[in-house]
């Protein structure tokens, strides 16, 4: 029987939303697929996407990043430029052959656990259906 | 005792040996202070002579072009082991080039688009009648010179512009070297060196990007105010803005600055921060404007780009070995 | 010192070939008696430019395919934007044209100077038998002279400045674009080009002086040019004016037979009525060759299809040069050599400095031309883009971009003809037939294979060019109507270039 493939997912979740809302999912106790490393910045908009290629690179079968509600951004708009930089980015990997299903972006607030654990499984779950990310050759645009 | 100098090309188009004869009359000068021992389109040293030369023997090879065949890669080892200093010379060279493109598709595409079919498509091995002849291997990708053998510097440009070749020779020849593996050219954006720069509105927020052919462009003004994608905040510069003075758009031949690790994905930042809009339909029609992605991000460094800097991609292993590569 | 070439029992290489462009390898087989059995002229190079331009915007093509050759990126960025035109329907306003042309032929002058001063002419300007480590443009300064060789440089730099102040840049120019330029020209610059262009008249007249001085007054060089071991019959192809004069830019595509009589005369929008592929497998190198005749191996003679492009055979398939200076020396060269066509490949290094002089007095005549500084030189496209053929003569030969594109212009095909491509089968021929000719069962060294690699030279062939990538031929059926418009006969071309009647 074939190990089952366990995708690995590098989460960026925002400081002052996201992040607080995967503590309280904890904190609540909620269960959820173990599958993502969080990485904490302070916000969404910190996201560089050179980070999403590189956690890519360097074995992510997902990259999710995690913001503030439109409008809700600790700095005002840094999340409209995650969301900008985030559109951009995901056309660009598909014409290098990265499933659009890889890269993901959610708004999810600080009161928010249970979307937490609603997006990762949801993501993990996509992901063992995409199976382990392919190497980057071979596909035309 | 002059130094030793090697000029060679791999996957290139000649541009960048064109550009070290646009040294015009400079050139003279740098052919008095230099030997040169190895230039193809220029003398006719042969392989042969080159490869009986002893190792390390020659001071400074500039090698530009991508590599792409084996063929390649032998003479970049070749140019490695006679020389004390390897250069990567030109985009090419240093980041993968425009060739480099052609890692959105592979070798096995190529040959079957170029020659269909056919029975007579070119083989690496070729017996007939007594003879026997031999073709290089198309790699399955093209690869930056630094991922077949160690570089000491890198000559930015496609091609690298005159002063920027001028003061890399200089430098190199001075006795005083540079720090191991730099960029030999300014180290800030594109933008700062603009003639343009003054019209740049402050917070800059594109409304609508549109392809050049689409528009006028005015020739005063800053072209991402204008709604043309410019890769300057994105690009090295060193190149005097020739692009822009041309009225055209930069497209990023300069490389990224050297902070950056993967100017592709620096360049898409670059362009997408100053969008003006906030909502995902207002901000996919914008998108629009700028229908292939991937080709005018990476135009030059595709095969740089992080996701396929991996060792299991490449032909080189993780200890500098040939590795066995596990696509073919 | 530099050794002989190693010989490998009966094997002799000759590899890097050198002076030229791109990469290149020369194979001699030999036989017992030292006889060449068999040559063969290997380029192994290729980089899949046709393949990996699909999903490009077509608007970046007039950048992208130049980077298919540095030492002529001009020729592929001019041909890329006349696609363009085509592709989206648009004419260019008569300044961008003139425009167009003006920065052509300034850019025609310079590469052709590049060739015969640095890279195929030390063959004559030094000696083709003269030590390696002087063949090449340092032996030129010995040759001709220091002074002579800084008026080379000197003139190539002022050409390529008015290049770089119209077009941005000399390597890799950005100023293509579908209808017309991205900017207008200044009166500065145009004074500018009118200096320079004079310049440039002048100094292709001293070229064409040399050329007499060294070569022609030579009697070694003579008998090597008029030598049967560099001499072909086969058709000659190029661009020719409404007059029948060598064209550049524009015109219709001339083809002649190697018996001097008109075989084709046509809009070049249709040059897949007339050239077709072949490939072997020891090169990455195609051999184009005239489809309607069909492929027979590298065979010379009017059964053939093989034919010949660059200078030799613009001048051998026009009828004039369409100024005064050139058309003068257009004269001289064929009472020279004996009428038309001339065979001779050799003779190609002259033929290629009357383009020069052409080329010289055409930038000179758009300089003065009033409507040069015309600010309008865009005109926007409207219509959607869908399929584009754009055709010049770069200095290696006749070039060709075919684009096919989907209704937001990125480019779903392209098919290039790329000059030094044309030459393949007729460079093939040569290099084995001065193979024979001066190899075989003679003390060999390393000058008679400089010779060999002369041959070559002659063509001055783009090899990096001529391996952008080229896919099979477009299968294609032509019908042949008699004047009263009903179909005689048709034929059928499949993308393996094989042509049948049905």
């Amino acid at each position: 029987m074939p190990e089952e493939f366990e995708p690995r997912v590098v989460a960026f979740f925002c400081n002052w939303c996201t992040y607080l809302a995967a503590d309280l999912a904890g904190t609540s106790r909620l269960k959820y697929a173990p599958n993502a490393r969080i990485i904490r910045v302070m916000c969404s908009g910190r996201v560089d996407p050179q980070f999403v290629l590189e956690a890519l690179a360097e074995g992510a079968d997902g990259v999710l990043i995690g913001g503030c509600h439109p409008g809700d951004c600790h700095y005002q708009s840094g999340n409209y430029k995650a969301l900008r930089r985030f559109l951009l980015l995901r056309r660009m990997v598909v014409q290098l052959g990265i499933e659009p299903e890889r890269v993901h972006l959610e708004w999810i607030s600080a009161a928010e656990g249970d979307r937490v654990r609603a997006v990762i499984d949801k993501m993990v779950a996509d992901l063992k259906r995409l199976g382990p990310r392919r190497p980057v050759l071979g596909v035309a645009s | 005792m002059k130094p030793k100098v090697a000029f060679y090309w791999c996957a290139s188009c000649g541009g960048c040996e064109e550009a070290v004869l646009d040294l015009y009359e400079d050139l003279l000068a740098v052919l008095d202070a230099i030997e040169i021992v190895f230039w193809p389109v220029a003398l006719d040293f042969k392989e042969h002579d080159f490869a009986a030369m002893p190792e390390g023997s020659v001071d400074i090879a500039f090698v530009n072009g991508a590599i792409r065949t084996s063929d390649q890669k032998h003479m970049a080892t070749l140019l490695r082991e006679k020389a004390k200093v390897v250069v990567a010379f030109g985009a090419c060279a240093q980041l993968g080039g425009i060739p480099g493109l052609a890692n959105l598709t592979t070798a096995e595409e190529i040959l079957h688009d170029v020659y269909g079919d056919a029975a007579t498509m070119p083989q690496t091995e070729y017996r007939e009648d007594g003879v026997s002849l031999a073709l290089p291997e198309l790699f399955d990708q093209v690869l930056p010179l630094d991922r077949v053998v160690p570089v000491e510097y890198y000559v930015p440009g496609c091609p690298p512009t005159p002063n920027i070749i001028q003061s890399a020779i200089g430098a190199l020849l001075s006795g005083l070297a540079p720090v191991r593996g730099s960029v030999l050219a300014p180290d800030h954006a594109l933008c700062e060196e603009c003639p343009r720069k003054a019209t740049r509105p402050v917070d800059l927020a594109i409304e609508r990007l549109r392809q050049v052919h689409e528009q006028l462009i005015d020739s005063e003004t800053c072209l991402l105010a204008q709604g043309v994608p410019c890769l300057g905040p994105a690009t090295r510069a060193g190149c005097g803005t020739r692009c822009i003075r041309g009225n055209m758009p930069c497209t990023g031949c300069f490389g990224p600055t050297g902070r950056v690790r993967d100017y592709g994905g620096k360049a898409l930042s670059a362009i997408a921060s100053i969008l003006s809009a906030d909502e995902e339909q207002e901000i996919g029609r914008i998108l629009e404007g700028l229908p292939d992605p991937a080709g005018t991000l990476y135009r030059y460094s595709l095969p740089s780009c992080s996701l396929t800097r991996k060792p299991e991609y490449t032909h080189v292993g993780r200890n500098g070995k040939p590795a066995e590569s596990n696509h073919h | 010192m530099l050794a002989a070439t190693e010989n490998q029992q009966n094997r002799i290489t000759i590899e890097p070939v050198t002076r030229l462009e791109g990469h290149g390898r020369i194979e001699l087989f030999l036989d017992a008696a030292g006889h060449v059995e068999h040559a063969y002229f290997q380029v192994p190079e290729l980089r899949g430019f046709e393949k990996f331009v699909q999903g490009r915007p077509a608007e970046d093509m007039p950048q992208i395919t130049s980077r298919i050759c540095g030492v002529c990126p001009m020729a592929h960025h001019m041909a890329a934007t006349k696609a363009l035109d085509n592709l989206y329907q648009v004419t260019p306003p008569p300044a961008a044209r003139k425009i167009r042309e003006l920065i052509y032929h300034a850019f025609l002058v310079e590469d052709h100077a590049l060739h015969f001063y640095f890279l195929g002419g030390p063959d004559f300007l030094v000696g083709p038998g003269a030590p390696a480590a002087q063949r090449n443009l340092l032996g030129v300064i010995d040759r001709v002279g220091a002074e002579t060789v800084r008026r080379v440089i000197a003139v190539r730099r002022k050409l390529r400045e008015v290049v770089e102040a119209v077009a941005g840049k000399a390597i890799h120019p950005v100023f293509g674009l579908p209808g017309g330029v991205a900017k207008p020209v200044t009166e500065e610059q145009a004074r500018q080009a009118q200096a320079v262009s004079e310049e440039a008249v002048q100094f292709a007249t001293f070229t064409l002086e040399i050329f007499e001085k060294l070569v022609l007054a030579n009697p070694d060089y003579q008998s090597l040019i008029r030598s049967d071991a560099f001499a072909h019959q086969t058709y000659y192809m190029g661009l020719v004016d409404e007059q029948n004069h060598v064209a550049f830019y524009d015109g219709a595509l001339r083809i002649l037979a190697p018996d001097g009589h008109e075989w084709a005369r046509s809009d070049p929008q249709r040059y897949q009525d007339y050239i077709a592929e072949h490939a072997e497998p020891w090169s990455y190198m195609k051999f184009c060759h005239l489809g309607p005749l069909g492929w027979h191996g590298l065979e010379e003679g009017p059964d053939s299809g093989i034919y010949c492009v660059a200078p030799l055979a613009r001048l051998n398939a026009s009828e004039g040069m369409a100024t005064p200076m050139a058309g003068e020396a257009y004269l001289k060269f064929f009472g020279a050599m004996g009428g038309k066509p001339v065979h001779h490949t050799l003779a190609t290094h002259w033929a290629r400095i009357i383009e020069m002089l052409y080329a010289a007095e055409r930038m000179r005549e758009l300089s003065h031309d009033p409507e040069i500084t015309d600010p309008k030189v865009r005109t926007i496209p409207t219509a959607t883009p869908r399929e584009g053929i754009g055709v010049v003569e770069a200095p290696r030969g006749t070039l060709i971009h075919h684009y096919q594109s989907d209704e937001r212009g990125l480019i779903t095909k392209a098919n290039l003809i790329v000059a030094t491509q044309n030459n393949a089968a007729r460079i093939a021929m040569s290099i084995e037939k001065a193979a024979r000719s001066l190899v075989s069962g003679r003390h060999v060294d390393e000058g008679i294979l400089n010779m060999v690699e002369m041959a070559l030279r002659a063509y001055d062939p783009c090899l990096g060019c001529a391996t952008h990538s080229l896919p099979g031929g477009m299968p294609l059926r032509v019908d042949v109507h008699c004047q009263e418009g009903t179909v005689i006969a048709t034929l059928r071309r499949d993308s393996d270039g094989t042509v049948r009647r049905e």
